[in-house]
């Protein structure tokens, strides 16, 4: 079996009680998708922000690619290659599409300490970043302020600048939340070509894109990973129809 | 060319003809109040870096400026008494010597304080930043080589290379051209990609750090940038009243530097130059008919805060436009 890119052991996190985060282990392989459920308060979000740093764990370890990332910054995690959305659409809003993307290129390229040189006029930044949108087809609203896209577009946005940060490990939290039927059948399609680029660790509510796209799926529930397995053994899976699924199946 | 390059340009010509025109027909007065608009607007356009691009709101940018004010008095007064200060250095009468000290002193100073104040954002960094500026004005108060609460006067205006800096419209030159160079300095950050980042920052800041920029190096950078331009506009000030005092360094001087910033259009780059012209034109013309001028300066802003956000510039030329 491949190295895992991502591999988080024994992960612990409480707040005073609540046990939020409770020996939580997942592994992400190559060309990947797992796709993380639990019903709501199963601390998805909590795991979420521990994996890209912006909780800290009180034990366990986060390992990207074999190296430990466990106690480094969210800046540093996202320089090593982890590649994150948010579950509600996280832009600088007074910047174009394009600035947004070129952003997370320029961040990638290395130095943000160049004060000289118009950012507009950098035609490397450009086309890398013109080529993100063109991927995730948000090119003809490159030059749209952000805070002006329609919801669908900007998770498309999030999608572009993750695809711009040429990322390891995929975290994406939520990318249909909000989505129209339309909507969300595009993106699935477009994230089923995106796991040959980079394993995706998947947060999703919508069931039908969990079952179309994931490979494997962990069932979360207060705090602790109940199941990991195949689309098939979670669906037959008789604690996780329980506990979660219930009718859905 | 764009309605706010115009706007730009119209305003910098204006602030380039009147000293000279005015010269002309001899109001001497006139000159010295539109070097004061000039200098002004050079403090603002180093506030306007960390605080309209960065959204470092800092109640403490008197301290640089003062800094700036003392690093040209205290160095004038040794090159007088030919006093050796430190190392053995004797001072200096020179502005540009007098101006790169006072960046010095600013950019260590701003570093200091930043490292820590940096630490926190809003209402906290606002207080810590006042808090920090107050000792440094309670430090010259206190500190008696150089005038302490009196102040220290400078006798004679410091000079620099090829001009008669006793003459206004030459000392008007010098400070026209120290703002040029800062506002082609600010445009070129502004667009860069360190302004880019910056921009981010103040909207964003989880956004940035989680493509792999961390915040706190790029606000850092910013905050002291920002100090060292406030700090040779201190100098120039203190060049102008041939005078230097701690109320340079007072809080009511923070203060008045967020006004100029707010009323000429907070981020934007002529914003600066149009707050401190219309500050010192209403100082002046509302000075003369009351002494509660400050009422009507608070109006004004009351006004500008609700409902005109971009400020003068924003007035007349638009909404900012981002690429």
């Amino acid at each position: 079996m491949a190295e895992p890119v991502l591999e988080i052991r024994d992960l612990h996190k409480r707040f005073g009680a609540l046990k939020a985060t409770d020996g939580v282990s997942l592994d992400l392989r190559p060309g990947e998708i797992h796709a993380l459920i639990g019903p709501n308060g199963a601390g998805k979000s909590t795991l979420i922000h521990q994996i890209c740093g912006t909780l800290r764990q009180d034990s366990g370890a986060i390992r990207l690619a074999g190296q430990e990332i466990g106690a480094l910054s969210v800046a540093e995690r996202a320089r090593l290659g982890l590649g994150r959305t948010f579950q509600i659409s996280s832009l600088i809003g007074a910047f174009s599409a394009l600035r947004n993307v070129m952003l997370a290129v320029q961040a990638g390229a290395g130095s943000s300490f160049r004060f000289f040189r118009p950012v507009m006029r950098d035609r490397g930044l450009r086309d890398q970043a013109m080529a993100r949108l063109e991927r995730v087809g948000l090119a003809a609203r490159a030059h749209v302020p952000a805070s002006d896209l329609s919801h669908g577009e900007k998770r498309q946005l999030e999608i572009a600048i993750a695809l711009a940060l040429d990322a390891k490990a995929f975290l994406l939290d939520e990318p249909m939340a909000g989505m129209g039927p339309e909507g969300s059948k595009v993106l699935t399609g477009f994230l089923d070509s995106l796991r040959h680029e980079a394993p995706i660790l998947l947060v999703e509510h919508d069931m039908d894109a969990v079952f179309a796209l994931a490979d494997r799926i962990s069932v979360l529930v207060y705090g602790r990973v109940i199941a990991t397995g195949t689309v098939e053994e979670i669906r037959r899976d008789p604690t996780v129809r329980t506990a979660y699924l219930g009718d859905h199946v | 060319m764009n309605r706010e390059t115009r706007v730009n340009l119209l305003l910098l010509v204006l602030l380039l003809a009147v000293p000279f025109v005015a010269d002309a027909l001899g109001q001497t007065f006139t000159v010295t109040l539109v070097t004061r608009i000039a200098i002004l607007a050079l403090a603002a356009v180093g506030l306007n870096i960390a605080l309209g691009l960065g959204g470092l709101v800092s109640f403490g940018h008197a301290a640089f400026f003062g800094i700036g004010g003392y690093a040209a008095g205290i160095l004038a007064s040794h090159a007088m008494s030919g006093e050796p200060m430190l190392f053995g250095f004797e001072g200096s009468a020179q502005m540009p010597v007098i101006w790169i000290v006072a960046m010095l002193a600013a950019g260590l100073v701003s570093l200091a304080i930043g490292v820590i104040s940096l630490r926190t954002s809003g209402v906290y960094f606002i207080m810590i930043t006042l808090a920090f500026a107050q000792m440094v004005y309670y430090f010259a108060i206190s500190w008696p080589a150089y005038g302490g609460e009196d102040g220290l006067s400078i006798t004679l205006r410091n000079g620099f290379p090829g001009l008669n800096t006793m003459r206004p419209t030459e000392f008007f030159l010098v400070c026209f051209g120290v703002l040029a160079v800062a506002l082609v300095l600010s445009a070129l950050l502004s667009a860069s990609r360190f302004g880019a980042a910056l921009q981010a920052a103040r909207q964003n800041e989880v956004r940035l750090a989680s493509i792999g920029i961390a915040p706190m190096p790029i606000r850092l950078t910013a905050f002291v940038l920002s100090a060292m331009i406030t700090a040779v506009a201190g100098a120039l000030y203190a060049d102008l009243n041939r005078f230097v005092s701690p109320s340079m360094l007072s809080w009511h001087m923070s203060g008045e530097l967020i006004v100029l910033v707010i009323l000429g259009g907070t981020g934007r780059l002529m914003g600066p130059v149009a707050g401190a012209a219309l500050f010192v034109l209403l100082e002046f013309w509302l000075g003369g008919i009351t002494e509660r001028w400050q009422f009507f300066l608070g109006l004004i802003l009351l006004v500008t805060v609700l409902f005109a956000r971009g400020g003068v510039i924003g007035l007349f030329a638009g909404k900012e436009r981002h690429g």
